[in-house]
């Protein structure tokens, strides 16, 4: 179901060869004198989609976390949309996250407030009309196929439907950089599978630029390997067993980056430590 | 509990009292700047004011009750029990009134929103909340500073005026004066640097609650049981603060007007 919230974000085929969208450079960051991401090092192209793979608490939501400047690193430096969120002030990176939508581990979701208010967040701060904010919802929520959710509460629907009502919030307001840090965590396969269906929806639809956190091989392998037929409104397997392009991984473990590049090249690899997380 | 060497605890410690006062800090000066959330400080008004008021006024009348009983026991001695107006007026403005009131709020909502502030704090949803471009102190910490701090000053004046009528229903029913004596006696007691001392100190028992309150929730950590920790932390020392706060304010006035 092809949704015109997603075609409004459009930013088609852009050259991988403009200036990245997400620069870490050499950020390193500690709590409590332990080390959690050392040395980091990538970036993130317009359009592109970077999953980022890694056994738990090798420091995936803590890069989550620094891309949208909710909290610092000890060095080095991070630019999102050429700007140095690393530098920042916190009144500055207000401005700046309203290009950014972000989807939390636990949805995150406001749990006083309706599905409706939870998605309308971002579009009653910006003051935009009662009647226009209400027309956003429903679409961003029919994008996510919870329309009929909007006057519950998140104490009222399941794991699954917080979890999309949270990437509903995340793309109402047509952000140029999504963050989804494991969107698929502790939900069930068939649940996992519809949220990675979305991420490839909004990936297809509106290319828009993501990072997804993932520890689940299947989810990051899904994701690389199928498209959104908008003809038919359903995510499918790319024909002869290919790849989407745009979808690159990044691989961490214990606070160093162990992988850079694509899914050909992750699959191909010959490291060691790799080819065993991925056995 | 783990032992901490000292450099380490009075580090703790002094980092805190930083983070405190920055965050009151930015919790003031908020309203001088937008966005201001209007609808939040009206909705904590009702919650922290409305709220709070059958708590204050049940305490206010009961501790005026209690103090016109007592104090004419002592009273009797010296064939002054007419008098009983006076003590029960100086006592409620300047002392009880107040420091009742603000420890009776203090507990009612220093709690309330630590654990709510709390709760949002280890649900991410503080995160969320800057992620979604709002600034969780100017969204939850300002609207409940002066809301408090507007209401306790009301709060206060209902707990005297309770605990005045208090203090006259038992002076006539059970001590036996003349409600005109009481309640003139009451009114001769009192004078304007009375009335300013005890309206001064609900200003700052507000901002101890508030501030307090605000700033154990937003520094939980470690889930529910964080959140349990907070709350009771937030009460503590909001009383405490508020008791010795009082002891500040009423010397500070008794040096101003010399009562």
């Amino acid at each position: 179901m092809p949704s015109e919230i997603a075609i409004a974000a459009v930013a088609p085929n852009a050259a991988p060869t403009m200036e990245p969208i997400v620069v870490f450079e050499n950020v390193s960051i500690a709590f409590d004198k332990n080390s959690v991401l050392e040395d980091v090092s990538f970036s993130v192209h317009r359009g592109e989609t970077r999953i980022i793979l890694g056994p738990a608490g090798g420091g995936k939501s803590v890069l989550m976390k620094l891309t949208n400047g909710l909290i610092k690193p000890d060095s080095g430096t991070i630019r999102v949309f050429g700007e140095e969120v690393s530098a920042m002030r916190e009144a500055d990176l207000f401005k700046l996250r309203a290009r950014i939508g972000m989807v939390f581990q636990e949805s995150a979701l406001f749990d006083s407030l309706s599905v409706e208010d939870n998605v309308a967040y971002r579009l009653h701060e910006e003051h935009v009309p009662e009647a226009e904010a209400h027309a956003r919802v429903v679409e961003a929520l029919k994008f996510v196929e919870l329309e009929q959710a909007i006057d519950k509460f998140p104490a009222e629907i399941s794991g699954g439907m917080r979890r999309r009502v949270s990437i509903a919030r995340a793309i109402v307001s047509n952000p140029d950089l999504i963050l989804y840090d494991s969107p698929t965590g502790g939900l069930d396969p068939i649940t996992s599978t519809t949220i990675i269906a979305l991420v490839v929806k909004q990936r297809d639809v509106s290319h828009t630029t993501s990072l997804m956190i993932t520890h689940r091989l299947q989810d990051a392998f899904l994701l690389a390997r199928n498209h959104f037929n908008q003809q038919t409104g359903q995510m499918e397997p790319i024909a002869n067993g290919g790849v989407d392009d745009s979808t690159k991984f990044l691989v961490l473990n214990d606070g160093k980056i162990v992988f850079d590049g694509t899914t050909e090249e992750l699959v191909h690899s010959t490291d060691p430590w790799l080819k065993e997380y991925l056995a | 509990m783990p032992f901490v060497s000292p450099e380490v605890y009075a580090k703790e410690k002094i980092a805190a009292i930083q983070d405190y006062a920055i965050l009151s800090w930015h919790a003031v000066i908020n309203i001088f700047s937008g966005p201001r959330y209007w609808a939040d400080i009206f909705t904590q008004m009702d919650s922290i004011g409305v709220g709070s008021m059958p708590i204050v006024v049940l305490t206010g009348f009961f501790t005026g009750c209690v103090l016109a009983l007592q104090s004419a026991t002592s009273l009797q001695e010296f064939g002054s029990v007419s008098l009983t107006g006076n003590l029960v007026a100086l006592s409620m403005v300047k002392e009880l009134g107040p420091v009742l009131t603000g420890l009776m709020v203090s507990g009612r909502n220093s709690s309330g929103m630590a654990s709510e502030i709390g709760s949002m704090k280890v649900t991410e949803q503080l995160d969320a909340m800057r992620a979604l471009g709002t600034d969780p102190v100017r969204k939850l910490v300002t609207p409940r500073l002066y809301a408090t701090v507007f209401m306790l000053f009301f709060l206060t004046i209902v707990a005297d005026a309770v605990g005045i009528a208090g203090g006259a229903l038992v002076a006539v029913t059970l001590l036996g004066l003349n409600a005109s004596t009481y309640f003139h006696n009451s009114y001769r007691a009192l004078v304007y640097g009375d009335i300013v001392q005890g309206l001064t100190k609900p200003l700052f028992s507000g901002f101890i609650i508030a501030t307090v309150g605000c700033y154990f929730g937003m520094k939980t950590k470690g889930g529910t049981q964080g959140v349990g920790k907070a709350t009771t932390q937030a009460v503590v020392v909001a009383s405490v603060f508020i008791i010795i706060v009082d002891f500040i304010v009423s010397r500070a006035m008794i040096g101003i007007f010399g009562r």
